[in-house]
């Protein structure tokens, strides 16, 4: 199972679906497109329903992207997340740190 | 290019053109290897031949011609190899240095484990590959007490070496000062978050054994949640704790918590490379790992780290995707 990225840009928002395994081998591809789509009064979203296996590789990722969003003043979300990748950011405690949107709205 | 080589060129291909034998075909085919060996270009090959023709008789002049256009081409082909053996030095030269990291990273780890009258402990470590992001320490406080630390840098490979050794010496240095499990990893957590890629963090339980009350006082950041197995009833019980992993944010407070240990007791510690087992197309759940470990609790710490390792290998089908690290301690 690869990585899959599709990038959504909506006029305010960039929504990026990822699917498939982010792991060590795939994890600096995703780096590399969510740190070039992070711009100040854009919001960046990562949609990880598609994604089947994460490892802490993956969270490093994400924690990366928040911290640099945060220093760009780049409003930055995750949403979909499926139960066992929901565990593995709950057991790093990076669950409270991250933004989380619930559902669909936007 | 040697004049023996020219010659016996010649006479393959005079054999050849003689006989048109299968047998003359396999000359060639040896020669091709001879020549890889000595790094023998294709546009070099192509002169060869061009040569060994004027000497097998009348060349025509189109023929002649058209090999000036056969050496261009296959100059080509010859960079794509020069590149490629350039390539594969260099490949040679980073896994030798990947090699070294990797048995200064051995050195890294325990070589013994603590041995107190009361307790008996096994550990197992494995890398899925050279280098491990896994890291396991015990440290001697005093004739009664010792610490041990278990932890997952994220990441493999070199940048997980480099980390463990920090990691190591900001322990091994903490430890000096006694403190407390949640001081421990307040302090830790500081060390990390300033000195490693923000994409990098460390998760880990840091706990300190009396091996005279049998109390195990330990705090936890990010890490994988263990087990406490209690004997008597035969049960296990996750081990209690939750705080964020070291790096992510400089300002993380951590809980100590606390566990008694009865005669026959287990904690077992472990990093996500053993709760993360892929069976066939799902992951194994943790009532499914409690049943593992259940079948190995009767033997001495060490066979049983060791036996469980290689059942799940086996229930894995010999695919170690992750480092995989366990460490039981039991109150004997």
């Amino acid at each position: 199972m690869e990585l899959t990225i599709q990038t959504i840009n909506h006029e305010t928002e960039h929504c990026v679906v990822l699917g498939g395994e982010i792991d060590a081998y795939t994890g600096p591809k995703v780096k590399e497109t969510l740190m070039s789509l992070i711009e100040p009064g854009m919001t960046l979203a990562v949609d990880l329903e598609a994604v089947e296996y994460m490892d802490s590789t993956g969270i490093g990722v994400f924690v990366a992207v928040m911290k640099a969003s945060k220093k760009a003043g780049c409003p930055f979300y995750v949403q979909n997340m499926s139960s066992r990748v929901e565990r593995l950011f709950r057991i790093t405690g990076f669950y409270e740190f991250i933004a989380i949107r619930k559902g669909e709205d936007k | 290019m040697t004049r023996g080589l020219e010659a016996e060129y010649v006479q393959i291909l005079r054999d050849y053109l003689d006989s048109q034998e299968e047998d003359e075909l396999y000359g060639a085919q040896k020669l091709g290897k001879f020549l890889l060996r000595r790094d023998i270009s294709p546009e070099e090959m192509v002169d060869l031949h061009g040569r060994a023709l004027e000497k097998l008789g009348d060349v025509p002049e189109f023929v002649r011609a058209s090999f000036r256009i056969l050496t261009e081409v296959m100059i080509e082909y010859g960079n794509a190899q020069r590149s490629l053996n350039s390539w594969r030095s260099k490949h040679a030269q980073l896994q030798s240095e990947v090699a070294v990291a990797s048995a200064m990273q051995q050195a890294l780890l325990p070589q013994n484990m603590p041995t107190y009258p009361s307790v008996e402990i096994g550990a197992i470590s494995i890398a899925a590959h050279e280098i491990s992001g896994d890291y396991y320490d015990f440290m001697y406080v005093d004739e009664h007490q010792f610490s041990l630390t278990i932890g997952d840098i994220t990441g493999k490979g070199i940048p997980a070496a480099m980390c463990m050794s920090m990691l190591k010496y900001a322990v091994d240095s903490l430890g000096e000062i006694r403190l407390g499990p949640d001081q421990m990893l307040r302090h830790l957590n500081r060390v990390v978050e300033r000195n490693i890629d923000a994409s990098m963090f460390v998760t880990m339980l840091f706990g300190c054994y009396d091996t005279q009350s049998h109390v195990f006082r330990y705090a936890v950041a990010g890490h994988e949640p263990g087990f406490l197995y209690r004997a008597q009833e035969g049960r296990f019980y996750d081990l209690a704790g939750s705080g964020v992993a070291l790096g992510i944010d400089g300002n993380s407070q951590y809980k100590e918590q606390e566990v008694h240990l009865q005669i026959g007791d287990l904690l077992i510690l472990l990093t996500d490379g053993v709760t993360e087992c892929k069976l066939g197309r799902s992951y194994m759940t943790r009532e499914e790992l409690i049943s593992n470990l259940q079948h190995e609790v009767h033997l001495p710490s060490q066979n049983m780290v060791d036996q469980i390792y290689r059942r799940l290998l086996m229930l894995t089908q010999f695919e170690q995707r992750d480092d995989y690290t366990m460490i039981v301690l039991k109150r004997i």
